[in-house]
């Protein structure tokens, strides 16, 4: 990286400045290089693979039970959410399906999963617009969900839970009375983000009007996730191309059209309570049953590709796995959210000032480790 | 639109188009100087409209390589391949759709980054993840590193 | 009126006191004047750093306990030498000058922040009669000498050759400026109730009421866009775009280490107390104890509580609000800040020292 002065003042007085990789506000490590017209972004350079570990070169060498841990470090957020992907698309791939109990239980911690993402990136975005109470008392429900985690799955962050085929165990005696409780206080919490939040007038000015993009571009930058449905584009993979028997549950997808970060914010946290809601319809009736379909221990799959598409936290994750016959997959690919999402961001910003920047990424949702896998 | 009517109408269309069986999704296999006009033709033609990319990926097949397109069409609903393969293993181009979808631009530095498949219109070709500086194209099959242990 | 104050010892008996034991020991008047200068100083400067490490205290347990955590607890009784501690740690840190920074400017700054912060405190009075210098152009001083921080500002920003410095200070400056016109409009219409410039007329005018009660609407619309402009003008969320660390690092102190560094946090601090004194000196009366017009004997009973009491529990509590902004509201950006200021907060301040000013001519006031 050059330092000299030539390079950070251009021919028509751009000031350059880095933004990251070390910094508060970038979730990650981002280096973001911004060309700078006083306050105003002129042009946005994000510089990637700051935490490349490639993950798809590595399971190339993993066993089709194994790749699955490593995904967990990909989005770690929904890192539930990513399991399931993978289980799912090894299950297409033997031809079998997991039985309804364990159906229920994946999308059980799913939405759980959703709900603890969504209200960390709450927290942090009241964090990034400088006000600093909301991330503790996000923080407060997310410790409770995280508990519930542990108790079952035996990891708070990274669970692990998922097997082609299944779920590892069976839930804990303890889960369907933790949850209803959590879920009680999640939507007693609910108006009380609203208040503190949303209807800040400070808020307000902060995010309306702010990083607005089109519905035509959502869907060619191939944005998904609440990102694109807060421009008005339907895509949530739940209602498109239903898995895991999402087709039998009530909830709606919600949808804004202002395009701007205001409306990415209200997405997200109708989402949190349609989230609430299909955990209220599953806790009480979960089937009986088997927790895992029976599959041999070394799994391997047929020659053929198979793509398996899930609903993050972020948007759309596809897995693609191309076999050749092998106990090992022949290449994996990740189709992130986050990585088509960023590519957006400049389009975003083109225009804005630096604290516009902030708002814009904070709404934006982006775990950097999802896009450089 | 059924994926049959799809299969009939590329095929009305482009004749030198295979069209594989037996994917979960019509996989439609092009080769290279046909691939710009056929994309485009999926992308703004009324009655396909693929106007989401989903996926854009390489595979290394040793003697050649496979670009792999997921397209989706959310007026049909309907998920698509199309495959299109490239003989020359050491120095592979083909042209860059980053023009018809906006998403590409990202997902084609990503695959010469990785993979060394030069893509002709790109507006700004040079690595994404890895260094500046880095040798090599690491998801290649033949890839060595001084790094790297062999079992 | 005459009002008994039943402590016989006081602040200002212990001053006259010191006069007198002074004038009777040295009979030169200047050097009389000279000790107590020395006097005073050294007073100030053992009451300015005690009371900021009971600010940063105070500011660490309140955001704790709105944030539903506990706060320092565990140096110290309670955790009140947790500030001790952090400043021994700062000044044991290696102070360092970037080599490219013009030094003589670098390292004047804090020092010009922290002696106009530290001037400021001169007119305040801080219990009956005792003033440091009850000047007769007092709110003109106070509005005059608290600008010249601006120049520190600037000049720590400038000095430190970064840019991310340079963009805080400039942002910095251009808030300050902008708010300066409010708090002096706010102040004004004051002192066209009280009648006078100076301290102490104007806690005496206050003896049958303190003017936020008896300035009704006026006062206190003038009294929140105080308290609003003064905020700004310390630096404080929700305006602390200065040295926000979410946006550009550390703004205009991100090359200060060490002893420099914590001259910009002492001089923050002091610049909160102050402006909570010159509210509660102006609106809520000061040292003058809660009178109701003429009721004689609850005034009276009133005036049982000593007057230095009175001050600083009208301080805090100023102080406690202004604490609570930082932790509740998101912060604004630098446009939107300035646009509150020179489109909502000058016209209001405005109109509102018109109102007072007829408010004061036909004795609309109490």
């Amino acid at each position: 990286m050059n330092l000299l002065e030539e390079n950070t003042v251009t021919e028509d007085g751009q000031f350059v400045i880095n933004i990251g990789p070390q910094h508060p506000s970038t979730h990650g490590v981002l280096h973001l290089k911004a060309w700078l017209d006083g306050e105003t972004i002129q042009k946005l350079q994000p510089h990637l693979g700051y935490i490349h570990r490639s993950i798809e070169k590595m399971s190339e060498r993993l066993s089709y039970r194994n790749f699955i841990y490593a995904t967990s470090r990909m989005d770690y957020l929904s890192a539930h959410i990513n399991n399931q992907a993978c289980a799912l698309a090894v299950e297409k791939g033997l031809q079998i399906q997991a039985p309804p109990r364990a159906q229920a239980i994946r999308v059980l911690l799913a939405e759980l999963t959703r709900l603890s993402s969504h209200q960390l990136w709450w927290g942090c975005t009241g964090l990034d617009l400088g006000a600093v109470t909301p991330f503790f008392y996000a923080f407060r429900e997310r410790e409770a969900i995280m508990d519930i985690m542990e108790e079952t799955c035996g990891a708070r962050l990274t669970q692990n839970f998922c097997v082609p085929g299944g779920v590892m165990y069976d839930v804990h005696p303890n889960f369907v009375s933790r949850v209803r409780d959590i879920i009680k206080q999640v939507r007693e919490k609910f108006k009380e983000y609203d208040e503190i939040l949303t209807g800040n007038v400070i808020f307000e000015n902060r995010t309306k009007g702010v990083g607005y993009i089109s519905a035509e571009d959502v869907i060619s930058y191939g944005v998904t996730g609440p990102a694109a449905r807060g421009s008005g584009v339907s895509c949530d993979v739940r209602k498109w191309f239903p898995y895991d028997g999402y087709e039998q549950l009530d909830f709606n997808e919600i949808l804004a059209d202002g395009g701007d970060c205001y409306a990415r914010y209200m997405v997200r946290m109708e989402e949190m309570k349609q989230s609430a809601n299909i955990i209220e319809q599953l806790i009480d009736n979960l089937p009986e049953g088997d927790f895992q379909a029976k599959s041999k221990t070394l799994l391997k799959l047929p020659k053929g590709e198979f793509y398996q598409r899930v609903e993050t936290a972020r948007g759309e994750l596809g897995v693609y796995i191309v076999s050749e016959g092998g106990a090992t997959p022949y290449r994996i690919k990740y189709r992130s959210p986050n990585f088509s999402n960023l590519s957006a961001l400049e389009e975003m910003t083109i225009g804005s000032k630096i604290g516009d920047l902030m708002a814009i990424m904070s709404t934006l949702d982006l775990v950097i480790p999802d896009i450089d896998r | 639109m059924t994926a049959e009517e799809l299969k009939s109408a590329i095929l009305e269309q482009f004749p030198g188009i295979t069209i594989g069986e037996g994917g979960e999704f019509p996989e439609l296999l092009v080769a290279p100087d046909q691939f710009k006009p056929l994309m485009s033709k999926l992308r703004f033609d009324k009655t396909y409209v693929f106007d989401f990319l989903s996926c854009l990926t390489c595979v290394d097949w040793k003697t050649h390589l496979t670009m792999v397109y997921h397209l989706v069409s959310r007026k049909h609903r309907m998920t698509i391949v199309v495959k299109c393969q490239l003989a020359d293993v050491a120095q592979p181009e083909t042209d860059t759709v980053s023009d018809i979808w906006k998403t590409a631009n990202f997902h084609e530095r990503e695959v010469y980054d990785l993979f060394g498949v030069r893509f002709n219109g790109h507006p700004d070709l040079r690595r994404i993840l890895l260094d500046e500086n880095w040798e090599g194209y690491p998801l290649r099959k033949n890839y060595k590193d001084e790094n790297m242990i062999e079992l | 009126m005459e009002r008994t104050i039943f402590l016989t010892i006081s602040f200002s008996s212990i001053a006259a006191s010191v006069h007198q034991w002074l004038s009777n020991a040295i009979h030169a008047d200047i050097g009389v004047k000279v000790i107590e200068l020395v006097i005073v100083g050294v007073c100030l400067l053992l009451f300015l750093v005690p009371l900021c490490f009971f600010l940063g205290y105070m500011e660490r347990k309140v955001a704790a306990f709105m944030q539903m955590r506990l706060g320092p607890n565990r140096v110290g009784p309670k955790g009140s030498l947790q500030i001790v501690a952090d400043t021994v740690k700062l000044l044991m840190k290696e102070g360092l000058t970037p080599a490219a920074s013009d030094r003589f400017l670098f390292n004047m700054a804090p020092m010009i922040v922290v002696v106009a912060s530290m001037l400021v405190m001169a007119p305040i009075a801080f219990a009956k009669d005792f003033q440091i210098w009850d000047i007769s152009i007092g709110v003109l001083y106070v509005s005059s000498i608290s600008s010249l921080a601006v120049i520190g500002i600037l000049m720590a920003g400038w000095s430190s050759y970064n840019k991310y410095s340079l963009l805080g200070a400039m942002r910095s400056g251009a808030q300050i400026v902008s708010y300066e016109l409010s708090v002096g409009l706010s102040l004004i219409s004051i002192v066209i109730l009280a009648g006078s410039l100076r301290m102490s007329d104007i806690v005496m005018s206050q003896q049958d009421g303190w003017w936020i009660f008896k300035g009704h609407i006026p006062a206190i619309i003038s009294f929140v866009i105080f308290l609003i402009a003064s905020t700004a003008e310390i630096n404080r969320a929700p305006f602390d775009l200065a040295e926000a660390e979410q946006e550009l690092t550390a703004g205009f102190h991100t090359e200060y280490s060490g002893m420099k560094f914590a001259m910009f946090l002492l001089a923050e601090y002091i610049n909160l107390f102050v402006v909570s004194a010159i509210a509660a000196t102006l609106f809520l009366g000061g040292w003058m104890p809660f009178h109701i017009g003429h009721w004689q004997t609850f005034n009276q009973v009133m005036d049982l509580i000593p007057s230095s009491i009175w001050f600083m529990g009208k301080t805090f509590f100023i102080i406690f609000i202004i604490m609570q902004f930082r932790w509740t509201f998101p912060r604004l950006r630098i446009d939107q800040l300035l646009t509150l200021e020179w489109k909502y907060l000058l016209p209001i301040s405005m109109l509102n020292t018109l109102l007072v000013t007829c408010m004061a001519i036909f004795g609309w006031h109490f």
